[in-house]
Parts: C-alpha cells; structure tokens; sequence
C-alpha cells in the first residue's frame, strides 16, 4: 500500500534548493493562514452573538490598516518571487560542459540516444555527479518529461527543441513520468532514471550495443539527403560550410545575428528561408515532412560534431 | 430569528400569496417562454443543479478508481471520465453558478428595479444554455471525449478519436450563453439603478457579478474562435495548431489560456460578492473597507488578463515570458488577501452568529485562503516546475473551485433561500451538511498537495503503489464529501413542501431586496424604491425583538 | 412623419424610453467590444503566421483578388456613408430620406456579398480552398494553405456578420417606410447603424491584411 511519504527522493542539487523554497513558501503561509484562522476563530468566540466584551471604538478610518497589511504581504510575496525566479533562471542555463543526451517522446515511450550512440527506452542512465543536459521533442503530440526527484520536468513538443539540465547528487533509481496527457496509455508513459556511480556508467555505455553515434549516422545521412551535394567542399553552389558553425553567431540577411544552436540547425533544414545567413542566396529547398525527428536529431548531432573542424577548402568570395 | 424588516420592527410572516411563482401562470409554457429574470433564475438552478450531480458523479467513478494503483477502469474510460468532469463543472456548474442563480434573481433587486435591461435576451441564454448541454451530453452518451477540458492540441485537433467537434460545439454555445448574460448584467448595473442607487451605495454582491461579466464578455469571444480554430482543424485537416501542418501548438495555448485564466476569475469572483453579503449580516456590521473590496474586485477582472502564461511555465516560453508572467500572477494575488483581511476584520468587534450561511462563508474563508496561498506557490516559477501537471495543482484549484466557490454557492443559496421561496429550511440540517462538507473536502483534497509534490501526475487512471495510502486517504474524504452534498438536495426539497414560511427579510439583512415580501412579487417593488443610505448599515448589537 | 408620432411605450423594466433607449445603445457598445475580442483571437494567429512564415504569407498574398477586395472596400465604406446618412435622416425625422438611405445601405451589403461570392467561387476553381479544394505548387504552398485557411474564416464570419447586417437594414427599411421612427424614437436605426459601423471597420483591418501583403516593394 506505500507508506505516508511527505517528501520525494532529493537526488539532484537542485532538489536540495527546491525543498528549501518549499519550505520557505510553507512557513510564509503557514503564518498568514495561522493568523488569519486565528483571528477568525479569535473574533468568532470572542464576539459571538451575546458574548459581553466591549465593542465601542471600532476602527474608523481604514486606509491605513489596508495599505499596512497589503503592503508586508506584497513584500513577502515579492521576495519570494525572486527567489524563484532566481532558481528558475538556473535551471534554463546549462553548464558547457553538460553531456547532452536527445530525448524523443512519442504515444507511448521515450526514446533515449546518447552521443555515443546507445540507445534507450524509458530508462535513462546518467552518471552521478556531471551535468547533463536533455535535448527534447516529440513525434506526436505533446509529452513531458518528469523527474520529481530532481525537481524538474519540461514539456517535449512536436516541431521544436526544448532542453533541460540537471546534476544528479545521488546514486540511485528514481521515477521518470509523462506529465502531459497525450492519449490512452498517458500513465503507462513512464520509466527510471538510473543514476551510476561514474565507472559503472561508463561500463553501461561500453556494454551498450556499439552502433554507430548519432553523429556518424547524422553523417551518413547528410550524404543521403543531398546536403553535402551543396554544403560539401566539391560543390559548385554558394552555400555555407558548416565546418566551424554549430555555437558561433550568424549574421543574417537584414541584420539580425543569431547563434547556431540546435534549434537553429533544425529550423534551417525545414524553414531555410526563414533565416538566410548574410551573403548567400535564398536557394535551399526546404526538408520539412521529409526528415523525421529521430533523423533531425542526428543530422543535428553531426553538424554539431562539426563545430571544432575547419572547412578544407578555401571559402568562396561573397558574390 | 423572527423576521423584521431594516427599520428593527418584527412582524408576523405574510404568506405572499400573489408571488413571480404564482403570478403570470403556471403552466409550463408559462415558464419556458417567461421574460421574468426571476423564473429564469429558477431554470437556470434546475438545470445548473441537474450539471452538478453529473459532474459529481463523474468524480465520484475518478476517485473510486484511484483507490487502487491499477485502477479498475480501463484508460480510454478514466480519460474519458475526466474530461467529462472538467467540461461540464467548468463550463456547466461553475461559470455560470452564482452569476445565472443568485445574480439573475438578485441583481434588479438589489439595485432596485423591475428586471433586467434585456429580459429576452436573459432566456435567450437559458436557452443556449441548455442546448449545450444536451449537445454535451449527446457526446458523453455516444462515446465521450478524451483530451480534457483543456484540448491541447495537436491532441485534441488531430489525434484524438473521441467526439471533439461535439464538445466544442457544446461548450462554443454555453460560452455565448455566458456572453449574453454579462452583457446584460453589464447593461443592467450601468442603466436600471433605482434613484439614490449610487455606484458606492451598490452591495459587494453587485459589484462582484459586475466584474464578473466585464470578464466573460471580453474573454468568451476568444475562446469562442479558439474552439472554432480547433474544430476546423479537425474537420479540414489543416490547421495552425499541429507542426505536422506548419502550425505551432503554442499558439494554441496562448489563445485558450487568454480566455480560460481570466474564466477561474469568472468562477470565483460571485462568490466574493456572496461572501460579503453574509458576512456583514452575520456579524451586525458594516463591511470593512468597502472600497477596498470593490476596488480588488475590478483589480482582479483586470489584471486577470494578464497573468494567463503561468500555465505554461514548462510548455515551451520564453525565460523572460516566464519572469513576468510570475511577477504578475503575484500581484494579482493582492486583491484576493485583501479581500480576506477584510472578512476577518469584519468580524472584530462584531455580533456573530453561526446560522448556515455563516457556517459556509466562514468555511469559504478558509478554504479560499488556502486554496489562494497555494497559488503562491505555483505561480513561482522554480516551484511550478516541479510540480506543474502534478495533483499540487489539481489541489490547489479545487481548493478553491469547491472548498470556495461551491461553499459559496451553497451559502448563497441557503441565505437568500427563504427570499426566493418564501420557507425556512431545517437550521440543524443545514449546518450539519455544511461542517460534513468542510471536513469532507479537506479529507479529500489536503492529501493531494502531497501527492502533487511527491511527483504524482494529473490524468492518470494508474499510478505507483507507494502513492497509494493518499489516494485512499482522498477517496474516503471524497466519500464524506459526497454524502455533504446530497443532503441539502433533501431538506431544501423538503422544506419547499413543508419548511416554515419565512417573512420579507428573516435574517434582519441590509438590501433592497429585503424590502419586498418573500417571495417577490412579479414586478419586484410595488413602489421604485429609493435610496439614501450606503449599504451594510448593521449594528453589532441585539436585535430589538431579541430583547 | 411628424412630432405626432407617439413614442412607444417603454418595456415593463423600464422607467422611461429614454432610459430603454440608453441601454440599447450601451448594450450595442458591450456586444461591440465582445466582437472586438472575437476578431482579434483571429487576428492574433494571422499575426503569428505572418511572423513566423513571411515569405509564405508574402507569396499567398499575391494569389488573392486585389481588384474586387479593392471594390468592395470601396462598397462597404460607401454603406458606411449612406447608413451614417440614414442615422441624421432619422435624428431630423425625414422619413422618405431615411427609408431610401436604409434601403441602400442594404443594397450596397448585397453586393458586397456578391462580389465576396464570385471571388469565392474564382478561389475555388484556382484550388485555393484549404481542406476542400486545395492544390498549390512550390515551396511555400504549405503556407498558403494556412494562409487562405485564416482567409476564409476572416472573410466568412465577416460575411455572416454583414449577412446579419443586411437582414437587420431590411428590416429596419420596410419599418422605416411604415413610419416607425421619428426624430424622437429612432434608437433601432442608431444601434443598428453602430453595428453596421463596426462591421465595416473590420473588413478596413481585413483589407490590407489580406490584400495587401506582398504586394508592395520590388
């Protein structure tokens, strides 16, 4: 039957901070509800119905009562606003060094690939210890990815990337679920986190089927694709090398720069007109309905792979 | 306590035997084709108590399948069941609860005039009313819907086989139901105060329906295309919702969350105004900071609008979106304690007595404090993402959809009970369904800030076995809660037939709509009155009949 | 017409028909605003497709019928004139004057429709219906379909919307020609000129949002 927990398993640094505000936000409202109780209870007895206690010199002019208590609990509620806002801030700014490991949701499983290459479903191995970093989407509908051990969850929402990061603290199993209904088997949409102890892991990953890592199968499918017909070194089209991209800014055309990152890489290959790199032509077709998201991902995952390379030969001169 | 009217002399009852209910037929074309606000008020109650018992059975199946861990329905029903459950209280109880009962039979008397400005148009809304609900219940009958009330798309636009387009057919004509009734509450408070009838001389009550109805006019309409946007969708296939398509679920989101936030101001905001009747009553003093009540309602009508992306912390928004999304959902928490202040300060110095409808607002008090507290919580960004989509929410909102709003209601309907049908109910019957109804709810819904935070998710028909002893704790509660709520469905039928007959104004209450016999007469005031006087005059003293 | 003409007596709720005719005004104003609102929702995913695919919208754009848009702004904003007109006609209680300018008003809503109708029907022969009829080549044919998607619900519910106008003015006409309104009781006019307003500054928002889009510069 379970017994009568209060409190989840704390297995992330996060969680520890999180259990703090938590704690903060109950005591704040565990005064305001002992004093407000209170005082009805207070007033209930004290001047019920034929009860004999002075009741001249009631309060006249109320404005200043008013502002007094408005005020202090605006205040309160303030500091605690900045304290989450502050730990929320945190959670969207992964360290550079976070491994990033792709998540993609579909009815009714997740689907797990590590950079190496392993593969998953509805388990999740991390090593303790190092910030991970989870690139989500999904196939479908909407899902979410929930580990109430670590305190966090983000939506996976079809047609776009969004990321969440975490360092486990603790070894250990602990519950991943679905947190947006998506169907029928919504609550069977769920799976374990294992968090290893560095060298176990690391054991885990090399026992793991060694296929080839996204990245290589992303390169095999920029061939297949076509993308190197016009973004390879041989090419006769002026399109962008992608040697050296994944991370550094991009002036577009009108001006604007933006940052290729993961999402911008997966919006190039199904919205390419969308933001066209400054100096080259609006000519690349677009792949949308084309490449599914497993095949995103790992298209991604190469151009990322890219980003510490040069392009061999020498870059053609703006037209 | 013996009736009285506001000037302190006890009279006998008047049996009002010339009465809105006897008067002008009563056949049952009478009724269904009555431009009278009164009876229209009765038929809205009739069919809003009718929604209330099928909502409720709803959960009573949910919380008997979350007993155990597996749970004894299969998926595609438990899906169903709740979806079920959010549709028809949401849209068929709560909204329009107190607005379409108490507000259509009080609002022209309290303010003093024959009806309201578009007594047509008031059934017209009854009407919708009740064609959406048979086109909700046709759905439910041949199959249902599964995506919850929320239809999230592409779910809901694409991937779904249950019967969406009927359900939003249905909830598109209760919302224009909802429509018209602001509109004429709107037009009504502005244009048919009696003489002397000043802004600042108008009861709370008034004020509240007035702030509600600014809402569901301005925020219906965008549900309204929302709905129709999904519903093409799903016929057409195209659509903007679904990525597959080009489109962006988000988009989806931002549209029902701009109507659908400012709507749980919709379903709270009368019950602040029923609130602020019974507790000056109750206690024998006028209300404390007046202004200041009437002030945070329009606050929170207002900023209402602005704080809607809080329920999308995790779905994909901007870091900055977030930021101030958070910040405003505090302040808007604000007027909401200051209405609370002002209930207890209300009772300080006063003379207070426990009859039900006390029993229920001093509930009410509670209930919403905690339910309002732990909005705190959730609109904190690092805390609603732990527990966003988690039964913390669930919780929170019930605590004050039910432990509020319905308390209020209820209160509302037993303290105006003997005004509209001219007969006491049982006292000791009434208070005992309103301390069950207490106890009952936090039973059921306390366990499940502590599921939401130990991580279990809303919408699942099965969950993990160590949740299991708080779920049982949950559904007993839910038990006690049930048998609360039926018992007023008894004794206010039995006291129809057999309860005392009850004079013009049995609780010695302020408003002009204790000036007139209960029940009133057809056209309200034999005489328009005219008022000089703020309202909530009342002196925390003995009654002179007491004495 | 005459000052002889009685006024009709007020609804039982109220005290006098002024105050009758206060209140259907300001209720024409609230159900106004919530029309406001109702457009908006719609105009808010135009703005977010516009956003985010501008070359597609830009290209859809191009597809659509310039030249009767362009007439029937001319028609609708015409009504406007006679329907204002027909409200001063009614305030100095010229009724023949009233009735011809109620008349044309409607007229001038009629053949906004059908205009809006055979441009429709070129729409659906060129395969621009989303979901019915709908073939487009090239890269930005997906969009084009969202495009004319909002196209049709945009236009549509503001069909039905002058649909209802045009009923509401015949009405209004055929009462107008039998001598219902007079200088002091003419408020049906005046609410139902409000609300023909408003439908016409809908389609001036509509217009250039539809119209206009990719049709300017190089």
């Amino acid at each position: 039957m379970g017994s009568l927990q209060l409190l989840p398993p704390s297995a992330s640094a996060h969680a520890a901070d999180m259990d703090w505000l938590f704690a903060a936000l109950l005591g704040v409202s565990a005064f305001i509800l002992l004093l407000v109780f209170g005082l009805m209870i207070l007033f209930c007895i004290r001047y019920r119905k034929g009860s004999k206690v002075e009741r001249g010199n009631r309060l006249g002019r109320t404005w200043r009562v008013e502002v007094a208590w408005t005020g202090l609990t605006f205040a309160a509620f303030l500091v605690l606003y900045f304290w989450g806002a502050n730990l929320y801030v945190r959670i969207h700014s992964p360290p550079g060094d976070a491994t990033d490991i792709y998540v993609v949701g579909k009815q009714w499983m997740w689907k797990i690939e590590h950079p190496g290459g392993q593969r998953e479903i509805d388990t999740l191995h991390v090593p303790v210890g190092r910030p991970v970093r989870l690139v989500l989407t999904s196939q479908d509908v909407i899902h979410d990815f929930a580990i109430p051990a670590f305190r966090i969850r983000q939506d996976a929402v079809p047609g776009r990337y969004e990321t969440l990061w975490f360092t486990p603290t603790e070894v250990g199993e602990y519950r991943l679920f679905c947190a947006e209904f998506c169907g029928t088997w919504h609550a069977r949409m769920g799976g374990t986190v294992v968090v290893m102890e560095p060298s176990d892991f690391q054991r885990w990953l090399d026992s793991q089927d060694p296929g080839p890592s996204l990245a290589q199968e992303g390169e095999a499918l920029f061939r297949s694709y076509g993308c190197s017909g016009c973004h390879g070194g041989s090419s006769t089209v002026h399109a962008p090398r992608l040697e050296g991209l994944f991370g550094r800014p991009v002036p577009l055309e009108g001006g604007r720069t933006v940052i290729a990152d993961d999402r911008y890489i997966r919006d190039s290959i199904l919205m390419p007109k969308a933001e066209i790199a400054a100096g080259y032509p609006p000519v690349m077709p677009s792949f949308a309905g084309q490449i599914g998201e497993d095949d995103l991902l790992k298209l991604v995952a190469y151009i990322k792979s890219l980003a510490d390379k040069t392009a061999d030969s020498v870059e053609r001169p703006a037209p | 306590m013996t009736t009285a009217t506001v000037t302190g002399k006890p009279e006998e009852p008047v049996v009002a035997t010339k009465n809105y209910l006897t008067e002008g037929g009563v056949t049952l074309r009478s009724w269904l084709l009555t431009r009278d606000h009164k009876r229209i008020a009765i038929l809205y109650t009739l069919s809003i108590t009718l929604f209330f018992f099928v909502g409720g059975a709803a959960a009573t199946l949910i919380r008997l399948n979350l007993v155990t861990p597996s749970g004894i329905f299969t998926p595609d029903i438990y899906n169903r069941l709740f979806t079920l459950h959010g549709v028809i209280m949401v849209w068929f109880f709560l909204i329009p609860s107190i607005p379409n009962t108490m507000g259509n039979f009080l609002i022209p008397l309290m303010i003093g005039a024959k009806d309201l400005a578009f007594p047509r148009l008031n059934l017209l809304s009854w009407y919708l009313y009740v064609g959406a609900g048979f086109l909700a219940l046709f759905a439910i009958v041949i199959g249902g819907v599964d995506t919850g009330w929320t239809f999230y798309t592409p779910f809901s636009s694409l991937y779904s086989n249950g019967y969406v387009v009927l359900a939003l057919a249905a909830v598109l004509a209760v919302g224009f139901s909802s429509i018209l009734t602001g509109l004429n509450f709107i037009v009504t408070t502005h244009r048919m105060r009696a003489p002397g009838m000043t802004w600042y001389r108008l009861p709370v009550f008034v004020w509240s329906n007035y702030a509600t109805s600014v809402i569901m006019v301005l925020a219906t309409p965008v549900l309204a295309i929302t709905l129709i946007l999904v519903a093409a969708e799903r016929l057409l296939k195209v659509g903007i919702f679904d990525p597959a398509l080009g489109g962006d679920p988000l988009l989806f989101q931002h549209l029902f969350w701009f109507y659908s936030h400012p709507a749980v101001y919709i379903m709270i905001l009368p019950g602040f105004g029923v609130i602020s009747e019974i507790v000056p009553c109750f206690a024998r003093k006028p209300l404390f900071g007046y202004k200041f009540v009437v002030w945070s309602s329009i606050a929170i009508s207002v900023i209402g609008f602005f704080v809607w992306a809080h329920h999308m912390f995790v779905a994909g928004i901007s870091l900055y979106a977030g930021l101030v999304f958070s910040l405003l959902s505090y302040v808007i928490a604000v007027p909401s304690a200051i209405k609370v202040f002002n209930w207890t300060a209300t009772l300080h110095k006063g003379w207070i007595s426990f009859d039900a409808p006390m029993l229920y607002a001093l509930g009410f008090i509670g209930l919403f404090t905690i339910g309002g507290l732990t909005g705190l919580f959730v609109a904190n960004l690092a805390f609603d993402v732990h527990v966003t989509d988690t039964y913390f929410v669930v919780a929170h909102f019930h605590y004050i959809m039910v432990g509020g709003m319905v308390s209020a209601y209820f209160g509302g309907l037993h303290y105006w009970w003997p005004k509209v049908t001219g007969r006491l109910y049982p006292e000791w019957w009434a208070r005992i369904a309103a301390l069950l109804i207490f106890f009952g709810f936090n039973l059921t819904f306390f366990p499940q800030f502590i599921l939401g935070y130990l991580g279990m998710e809303r919408r699942y028909y099965s969950y993990p076995p160590e949740f299991q002893a708080w779920n049982i704790l949950s559904s007993a509660g839910a038990s006690v809660l049930a048998v609360g709520y039926a018992l007023p469905f008894f004794y206010l039928g039995w006291s129809l037939f057999r309860g005392k007959r009850a004079g013009a104004n049995p609780w010695a209450a302020t408003g002009l709509e204790w000036q007139t016999p209960s029940p009133p007469p057809t056209h309200n005031f034999d005489r328009t009155p005219t008022v000089s006087r703020p309202p909530y005059q009342y002196r925390p003293e003995p009654e002179p009949q007491d004495v | 017409m005459s000052d002889t003409a009685p006024i009709p007596r007020p609804e039982p709720q109220y005290a006098t028909a002024g105050q009758q005719a206060e209140a259907a005004t300001f209720g024409m104003w609230v159900f106004l605003a919530t029309e406001v609102l109702f457009f908006g929702g719609l105009l808010l995913a135009y703005t977010w497709l516009r956003a985010s695919h501008p070359d597609g919208v830009a290209e859809a754009g191009r597809h659509t019928k310039v030249v009767i848009g362009s007439v029937n702004t001319m028609v609708l904003l015409t009504s406007s004139l006679t329907m204002a007109w027909s409200v001063h006609a009614a305030e100095q209680g010229r009724q023949k004057a009233l009735t011809r300018l109620l008349a044309a008003t409607a007229l001038l809503g009629l053949l906004f429709l059908g205009l809006k109708g055979y441009e429709y029907h070129g729409e659906w022969t060129e395969h621009l219906v989303p979901g019915l009829n709908f073939h487009q080549d090239g890269p930005h044919a997906r969009t084009i379909e969202l495009f004319y998607f909002l196209y049709f619900l945009l236009t549509g519910l503001h069909g039905i919307h002058v649909t209802i106008g045009i009923v509401l003015i015949a009405l209004l006409t055929v009462r107008a020609r039998r001598g219902a309104f007079s200088a002091r009781c003419y408020t049906p006019v005046e609410v139902t000129g409000l609300y023909w307003h408003f439908v016409d500054i809908v389609w001036i928002f509509l217009y250039p949002l539809i119209y206009l889009v990719g049709r300017s510069g190089p």
